[in-house]
C-alpha cells in the first residue's frame, strides 16, 4: 500500500494551505488574487494527479478531466474580455453611483 | 426470428390484432402498465419518451396556434399583452426542454444506438429510466406553470425582469427546466459511457452510423453545458425569493452577468438540437440515394468540430446588451467559424445524392426538405453573426425565422424523417406510404409559407414578443397565419397514420428500406436483448450497394 | 471480492471500465457547476472590487482555514480507505472511509456555526437581527458567498451519506467492490477540489 505517498501529499496540500493564507497578507494588491490561483490550481493538480489516481487512469478519463478545465477557461476568459474591456457609455450620464458608470 | 429468452406466444395469448412478431419482440412479453413503468430496456424508454414528447409537443403547439391567431390582426384583440407574454413564453420553454431537446436523443437516441453499434442495452439502464422520470417529473413542473396561469418572461428568463419584476409562476418554471436539466445530463453520461464501452467487437470508431457520432458529440455538450444552466437558473430563483441582486442593476448587479451564463449553455442547446437531426440526415442520405456517405470523416469530424466551437459563440446573442465591443467582435468572427463545419456536412450530403439512385418515400423526403431548410437557416443564421446587420434585425422577426428554419425545418423535419424510417424497426408495421409523402410536402410548403414571410417582416423592422403591430405588417403576418394552418394540419397527419399503422400498417420486415446498419439485421421490432450473440463487425459503414438486406456480418 | 456482471456488459472489466468513465464524465459535469458559480464570483469581484475585499475579510478565516484542512485531511484519508480497499484490507478501509465521513461532519458543523455567526453580526441578506452591509456590493458578496458555500454543503453531504454507507458495508459480506469505493473517493475528492478553488475567492480576496 502506498501510503506515504499519499501522507506526503497531504503535507504538501497543508503546506500550499498555509502559503495561499500568508501570501494573502502581503502588500501586493491585485497580484495575491493570481498567486492564490496558481496554489489553488496547484492543489487541485496534486489532488487530481495523486489522490484520485489521474496518473493511472485511461487517456480518456484524463480527457474528461481537462475538458471542464478548458471550457470553464473560455467561459471566464471571455466573461474578462467583456467586462475588463467595456467603454462608457456616451449616452449615461455619469456621477458619483457605480451603477451607472458600469452600464 | 430470435427467441431471446421469451417464451413462444401461443396463438390464444396474442392480443387481438397483434402479430406474431410483435409478440416475440420488446413490445411483447409482460405489458402491464407496471411492467412498461419499471422497464429499464432502451427500447421501451424510448417509447416512454415517444409518448411524453409527443404530449408536450401539442400543448406548445397550442400556444403557437394561439400566437399566430392573434397575430392576424394588427391590434390586440384575441390576448392581452400579458397573455400573450405568457403563450409565447410557455412555447418557447416547453418546445426548447421538453420538446426539441429530448426528441430525437432520447427517442431515437435510447432506441437506436444499442442496436447500432450491437450492444444489448446502453451502459446504464437504470440510470436511463431515472431519466425518464426525472424528465416527467420536470413537465409536471411545467404544467403546474401552465394551469396556474403561465410565465411572460420569454422561455429566456432575462433578468431582472425574471428575477425582479416579473408576475406569475416563475419559479415553478425555473424548477421545471432546472429538473429536466437533470434529466440531460445523466442522458448524456449513459450515452457517453456506451459509446466508448459497449461497442461489438469489430466496431471500431471508423465503422460507427454516424448517427451515433452526432449523437457522441450531442452528449458532450450535454453533459458540459447544462450544469451552467443549472447554475444560473438557481440563481434567479434565489434572486427572486431572496432577493439576492447579482442580476439587479438597482442593487448594484449585472444583467449581463446571467446573459452570459444563460447563453453559455443555451448556445450549445441548439447544437443539442441540431447535431442529432444531423445524425439523422446522415442515416436517410445514404439510404435515399442507396450509395456510400461521401466524406465519412468529413461528417464525423465536423460534427465534433461544431460541438466545440459551439461552446465558444455564445455572445452573439448579446451583441446589442452592452458587451464590450471587443467581445463582440470575438463572438462574430467565432460564430463565422461554427457555420464552417454544418457547411461541410451540407456539402458531403448533397456529393452523396449525386449520381445516386434516390428513393423518394417519405423519410427521403423529409430529408431533402431537412437540407434546404437548413441551409436557410444557416446562411441567415451568418447574416445574424455579422454584427453591423445583427443590431438592424436583433429582436425582430428575422431573428424568429432564422430560428425556426433550424429548429422546425431542420429539427422537427429530421425528427420527422426519422420516425418514418425507423417506424418499422421500432413497431414492426409499415405505415401508408402516399400519407407519408403528402405530410412531408405539405410540411415543407406550410412550413416555408409560415416562416418566409417572417423574414421580411423582420428586416422590415417587425419585433419580436409583440402582439400588436402597425397596420403596414398585417398581410405578411396573414400569410404566416395561413402557413401555419397548412403546418398544423401537416403535423397531425403522421399522428394519424401511425396510430392507424399499429392495428392496420403492413408488417415490416427485417430491412424494408435495403439499407446498412446493425439495427436492420434484427427483427423488426427488435427483441428484447437484441441480439443473441455479440455481432462481429467487418463491413465498412454505408457499404451500399447491398448484395442482399440483410446480415451485414 | 467478486463484483456481479451486469447487463448489458459482456464482461466485469469492461462494466469496471465504464462505471470509472460514467463517474468521470459525471464529475465533469459537476466541475462545470461549480465552476459556473466560481466565474459568477469572479463577476461580482470585478463589479466592486473594494466591497468585494472588505467583506471578504469579516468572514471568519480561522474557520475556513480550518474547514479547507479538514477536507484536505477527509481526502488523504479517503485515498487511503480507496487504497486499503484495493488491497482487500476491509478494516483499514472501514476505519479511513469512516473518519473521512466524521471530517465531513465537522465541516459541516464549523460551516453552521460559521452562518450562525454571520446571520448574528448582520452579515446574513433578507435575515437576522440587523442588515450590516456598507454597500450594495457588500450585500452581493454575502448572496454569493451563501449560494456557494450552500451548494457545496449539499454536496458535502451526499458525500459524507456515500461515504458512511460504503463504510456501514464494508462491515458485512455485501462489501461494495474497489471500482466502486474509488468511485466515491473520486466525487469527494472533487468536492475537495471546489472547495480548494472557494477558499481563497471567498476568504482570501483582500
Amino acid at each position: 500500500m502506498r501510503i506515504g505517498r499519499l501522507v506526503l501529499t497531504w503535507i504538501a496540500l497543508l503546506v500550499l494551505l498555509a502559503l495561499t493564507i500568508a501570501s494573502s497578507f502581503l502588500p501586493i494588491g491585485d497580484w495575491s488574487q493570481l498567486i492564490n490561483f496558481v496554489i489553488a490550481a496547484a492543489k487541485a493538480a496534486l489532488i487530481l494527479w495523486i489522490f484520485m489516481k489521474m496518473r493511472e487512469e485511461t487517456a480518456l478519463v484524463r480527457l474528461a478531466a481537462i475538458t471542464s478545465a478548458v471550457l470553464l477557461l473560455v467561459l471566464g476568459g471571455m466573461l474578462a474580455a467583456d467586462y475588463e474591456l467595456r467603454s462608457p457609455s456616451p449616452y449615461v450620464l455619469t456621477d458619483a453611483s457605480s451603477v451607472a458608470s458600469r452600464i | 426470428m430470435s427467441r431471446a429468452g421469451l417464451h413462444d406466444a401461443r396463438p390464444e395469448e396474442l392480443a387481438p390484432l397483434q402479430t406474431e412478431a410483435e409478440a416475440a419482440s420488446y413490445l411483447g412479453g409482460d405489458t402491464s402498465l407496471r411492467a412498461w413503468l419499471t422497464t429499464t430496456d432502451h427500447k421501451r424508454i424510448g417509447v416512454l419518451y415517444l409518448i411524453a414528447i409527443t404530449c408536450f409537443f401539442a400543448i406548445a403547439a397550442v400556444a403557437a396556434a394561439l400566437i399566430r391567431i392573434e397575430l392576424l390582426t394588427p391590434q390586440g384583440d384575441l390576448l392581452t399583452a400579458e397573455g400573450y407574454n405568457r403563450a409565447f413564453t410557455i412555447h418557447g420553454i416547453i418546445m426548447v426542454w421538453f420538446f426539441l431537446i429530448p426528441s430525437i436523443p432520447n427517442v431515437f437516441g435510447n432506441f437506436l444506438i444499442p442496436l447500432m453499434i450491437g450492444a444489448r442495452d446502453l451502459a446504464f439502464p437504470r440510470l436511463n429510466l431515472a431519466s425518464w422520470y426525472i424528465f416527467v417529473f420536470g413537465g409536471l413542473f411545467t404544467l403546474a406553470a401552465v394551469i396556474f396561469g403561465g410565465v411572460d418572461t420569454g422561455w429566456t428568463f432575462y433578468t431582472p425582469l425574471s428575477s425582479t419584476y416579473a408576475n406569475g409562476n416563475v419559479v415553478l418554471a425555473l424548477a421545471a427546466v432546472f429538473i429536466a436539466g437533470w434529466s440531460s445530463i445523466l442522458t448524456g453520461i449513459n450515452f457517453i459511457v456506451t459509446i466508448h464501452k459497449l461497442r461489438a467487437p469489430g466496431m471500431t470508431w471508423g465503422r460507427l452510423p454516424l448517427f451515433v457520432w452526432m449523437h457522441y458529440a450531442t452528449a458532450l455538450i450535454l453533459v458540459l453545458a447544462t450544469p451552467v444552466l443549472t447554475v444560473t437558473l438557481l440563481l434567479v430563483a434565489a434572486e427572486r425569493i431572496f432577493g439576492l441582486g447579482i442580476f439587479n442593476p438597482a442593487l448594484g448587479g449585472d444583467p449581463l452577468l446571467f446573459q452570459h451564463l444563460f447563453w453559455f449553455y443555451s448556445h450549445p442547446a441548439v447544437y443539442i438540437m441540431v447535431l442529432p437531426a444531423m445524425g439523422v440526415v446522415s442515416e436517410l442520405v445514404p439510404a435515399a440515394a442507396h450509395k456510400k456517405l461521401f466524406g465519412y470523416w468529413f461528417v464525423a469530424c465536423s460534427g465534433l468540430a461544431i460541438a466545440l466551437v459551439g461552446f465558444l459563440v455564445w455572445g452573439h446573442h448579446m451583441f446589442v446588451s452592452g458587451q464590450s465591443a471587443f467581445a463582440s467582435t470575438i463572438f462574430s468572427f467565432l460564430s463565422l467559424i461554427v457555420a464552417v463545419p454544418s457547411a461541410i456536412k451540407v456539402y458531403n450530403w448533397t456529393a452523396t445524392l449525386y449520381k445516386g439512385s434516390i428513393a423518394l418515400d417519405a423519410p427521403f423526403l423529409f430529408a431533402m426538405g431537412f437540407i434546404g431548410l437548413f441551409v436557410m437557416g444557416g446562411l441567415t443564421g451568418l447574416m445574424l453573426a455579422l454584427l453591423a446587420i445583427d443590431v438592424h434585425v436583433h429582436d425582430t422577426y428575422f431573428v424568429v425565422a432564422h430560428f425556426h428554419y433550424i429548429m422546425v425545418g431542420g429539427a422537427v423535419t429530421a425528427f420527422l424523417g426519422a420516425a418514418h424510417f425507423w417506424w418499422p424497426k421500432m413497431f414492426g408495421r409499415m405505415y401508408n406510404e402516399a400519407w407519408g409523402r403528402t405530410s412531408a410536402v405539405l410540411i415543407f410548403i406550410g412550413f416555408n409559407v409560415t416562416f418566409f414571410p417572417q423574414f421580411l417582416l423582420g428586416y422590415m423592422g417587425m419585433p419580436r414578443r409583440y402582439h400588436v403591430y402597425p397596420p403596414e405588417f398585417q398581410t405578411l403576418h396573414v400569410i404566416s397565419t395561413a402557413g401555419a394552418g397548412l403546418l398544423g394540419l401537416g403535423y397531425l397527419l403522421p399522428l394519424i397514420y401511425f396510430l392507424y399503422s399499429f392495428r392496420h400498417g403492413r408488417p415490416a420486415s427485417a430491412n424494408p428500406w435495403a439499407a446498412t446498419g446493425l439495427e436492420w439485421t434484427v427483427p423488426s421490432p427488435p427483441p428484447e436483448h437484441n441480439f443473441e450473440e455479440p455481432p462481429v463487425v467487418i463491413r465498412a459503414p454505408y457499404d451500399y450497394p447491398l448484395s442482399h438486406d440483410s446480415s451485414l456480418r | 471480492m467478486t463484483i456481479v456482471r451486469h447487463e448489458p456488459f459482456p464482461d466485469i472489466a469492461r462494466q469496471r471500465e465504464a462505471d470509472r468513465l460514467g463517474m468521470a464524465v459525471f464529475l465533469a459535469s459537476e466541475a462545470m457547476l461549480f465552476g459556473a458559480v466560481v466565474m459568477g464570483l469572479l463577476a461580482l469581484r470585478s463589479f466592486e472590487p473594494a466591497s468585494f475585499a472588505a467583506t471578504s475579510q469579516r468572514l471568519n478565516l480561522v474557520a475556513g482555514s480550518v474547514n479547507t484542512a479538514v477536507l484536505l485531511t477527509s481526502s488523504l484519508l479517503v485515498a487511503i480507505g480507496a487504497e486499503a480497499r484495493a488491497c482487500d484490507r476491509q478494516r483499514l478501509a472501514r476505519w479511513a472511509l469512516g473518519c473521512a465521513a466524521l471530517l465531513g461532519l465537522v465541516f459541516l458543523a464549523i460551516k453552521g456555526s460559521e452562518y450562525v455567526q454571520e446571520y448574528g453580526e448582520g452579515l446574513m441578506p433578507g435575515a437576522g437581527p440587523k442588515q450590516d452591509f456598507a454597500t450594495p456590493g457588500a450585500r452581493m458578496f454575502m448572496d454569493g458567498y451563501f449560494v456557494a458555500t450552500a451548494l457545496h454543503a449539499l454536496h458535502v453531504t451526499i458525500g459524507v451519506a456515500m461515504l458512511a454507507g460504503c463504510a456501514w458495508r464494508l462491515r458485512g459480506d455485501d462489501a461494495p467492490s474497489t471500482v466502486a469505493v474509488e468511485n466515491i473517493g473520486l466525487y469527494w475528492h472533487l468536492v475537495d477540489i471546489v472547495w480548494v478553488f472557494l477558499f481563497p475567492v471567498l476568504y482570501l480576496s483582500r
